[in-house]
């Protein structure tokens, strides 16, 4: 944070962007000053999750030949780690400054709807990305986990928090109390992450639960992170990375235009 | 003042409705560059309605507004960059301190480190320089207010809309608000005070509009609007005794042995002593008081005064 906090990236913003850059920043230091609910529990609680299903399960599952079902879970529990915190980075933000009444401050600045856009979006990867890969770094101390294709690593985890962060935006500004949001977390993304193979392959699963799963775009960022790590996967990543890019581009669309219009927050 | 100058605000036959409500019907207003502007109405008058229009938090939905010659809707960023607007609630951002908050206030605008002396201006002629690293949660409600003020100042804006900036505040702060804000009118800025106390728009205020039900009903220098009340009042204080009847035509108002009576002419004094003699009625003390603004909006807008009349809408 020393290094945001400080002049040095300050001084290489240009006037036009410092705007953005400061509800970036800003919205980093919102997370950061309630690290151990925002870093530090999902962590700890992805790594439970790893030590009870790894321990439960080991002798009793193998997914992919040459894989344990140790090393099979972890980028499945990272990836849903960081898809849930990106959401909940920008959902939360922005509906608790909506109910608190400071998102005024926000408002009534020259402040583009694309540059908040970018800002909250911004953000929640970064959240996303320092909860996903804090529990893949205390995790291989424990696990032996092979890289083959870091590249795919990089691009999912990359859409996958966008996405994520782009829908955190949407139920952000839709939700009017924190009830509605506590609905998208539970009756949403936790069932859609779940169900998408985090534990197990969808192989695994009856034809008809399979067929359902393919409807399920966080399916297609979870298998696809996998690729990148074991080169096997469900599906092809290719499949995968058009399926999660065709998301991310409509669902930024419709987050833009409820911007644009001012949707629940310029009537 | 030169009348050549881009107006501060120009406001052209702004209509905004909600639903079948029309908050504002057709509001003509120029503010010119430079003016101590009042804009005074009692609840649901449409004055935060025609604020937020003015910081594009609401959009008009017929008419135009321009901050400094920018179109609000059409040149939004150039609009707000030369607006100031200190909202009427007291919001704050829990996570951050004072000085935290006003630096990101000023990035949101645009201004880096070389701002921070203006920042830590502001701090102190505020008076918040022991709270500049005290958390937003920990302030007094009075603390929190000077905050809202000091971050609606950090980009230097030419135009101030202040909206209800004194409601719940202490003497000590409304003093050291008003020396700061004639400070910055004195050195060129236009401010916009909506008001509950009608003496400190009367005090302030070189021009006012009156606003009723979504429309001006008064607008002028605040000279003009006084003397358009030729009227004066006289102050009785009469202890325990009663006003006698043949006065109560002219009671403006009466409690705790002080009655206030409406003079159209000054020999109406001679009779109310006269009346006062007759009835044996001793006087501990009088006085003869000019008409202020809340006579004048009392007889333009036939309401109650707003103070009495507090719970405006929130910006």
């Amino acid at each position: 944070m020393s290094i945001i906090n400080g002049n040095l990236i300050d001084g290489l913003i240009s006037p036009q962007w410092r705007g953005t850059y400061t509800l970036f920043k800003k919205e980093l230091f919102r997370f950061w000053r309630v690290a151990f609910q925002t870093v530090a529990s999902p962590v700890l609680t992805s790594l439970l999750y790893l030590l009870i299903f790894s321990h439960v399960l080991e002798n009793h599952v193998q997914v992919y030949k040459g894989v344990p079902y140790k090393a099979f879970l972890i980028p499945g529990l990272v990836m849903m780690s960081l898809l849930q915190n990106a959401f909940a980075n920008s959902s939360s933000s922005l509906v608790q400054s909506k109910i608190m009444g400071s998102i005024v401050f926000v408002l009534l600045t020259p402040i583009s709807y694309a540059q908040f856009f970018i800002a909250f979006l911004a953000a929640a990867i970064i959240r996303g990305f320092l909860v996903g890969f804090s529990i893949y770094f205390v995790a291989i101390w424990f696990v032996d986990l092979s890289i083959v294709h870091p590249l795919w690593i990089f691009v999912f985890a990359l859409l996958g928090s966008a996405l994520l962060g782009t829908f955190g935006i949407i139920a952000g500004i839709w939700s009017d109390k924190f009830d509605q949001m506590a609905a998208f977390q539970n009756f949403v993304i936790m069932p859609l992450t779940f169900l998408s193979g985090v534990f197990y392959s969808i192989h695994s699963l009856p034809p008809f639960w399979q067929a359902v799963s393919k409807f399920n775009p966080f399916f297609y960022m979870i298998d696809g992170f996998r690729y990148g790590f074991f080169g096997q996967s469900d599906i092809s990543p290719w499949l995968s990375f058009v399926v999660v890019l065709s998301f991310l581009l409509g669902l930024a669309w419709l987050a833009l235009k409820m911007l644009k219009s001012g949707y629940k927050l310029r009537a | 003042m030169d009348k050549k100058l881009t107006p501060a605000v120009k406001i052209e036959k702004i209509h905004k409705s909600f639903g079948q409500l029309h908050a504002l019907n057709g509001i003509d207003l120029t503010i010119e560059q430079g003016e101590f502007f009042g804009l005074l109405g009692p609840n649901g008058a449409g004055k935060s309605t025609l604020i937020n229009i003015l910081a594009g938090l609401l959009k008009p939905t017929q008419g135009k507004v321009a901050i400094m010659g920018h179109d609000v809707v059409d040149s939004y960023q150039a609009a707000r960059m030369s607006l100031g607007v200190v909202p009427q609630e007291l919001v704050f951002d829990p996570f951050f301190n004072v000085r935290e908050m006003l630096r990101f206030q000023a990035g949101y605008f645009g201004r880096g480190r070389e701002n921070d002396a203006w920042v830590d201006e502001v701090i102190e002629n505020l008076g918040l320089t022991d709270k500049a690293h005290t958390n937003m949660r920990k302030l007094s409600g009075g603390m929190k207010r000077r905050a809202l003020i000091a971050q609606a100042l950090v980009h230097k804006p030419p135009v101030i809309v202040l909206d209800e900036p004194t409601a719940g505040v202490d003497v000590e702060l409304r003093q050291m608000l008003w020396a700061f804000i004639k400070k910055l009118n004195n050195d060129g800025h236009t401010i916009i005070l909506t008001t509950h106390y009608l003496e400190e728009a009367e005090t302030l205020c070189e021009r006012v509009a009156m606003m009723k039900q979504g429309e001006i009903v008064a607008l002028d220098t605040t000279a003009n609007l006084l003397s358009k009340l030729p009227g004066k009042n006289l102050r009785l204080t009469l202890g325990q005794a009663n006003l006698p009847s043949t006065l109560l035509p002219m009671l403006k108002n009466g409690e705790n042995g002080i009655f206030t009576l409406a003079l159209t002419e000054l020999n109406q004094i001679e009779y109310a002593l006269s009346e006062l003699r007759k009835a044996n009625v001793n006087v501990q003390d009088m006085q003869l008081i000019e008409a202020d603004l809340e006579d004048v909006f009392m007889s333009l807008v036939g309401e109650q005064a707003p103070q009495q009349n507090q719970q405006a809408g929130a910006l």
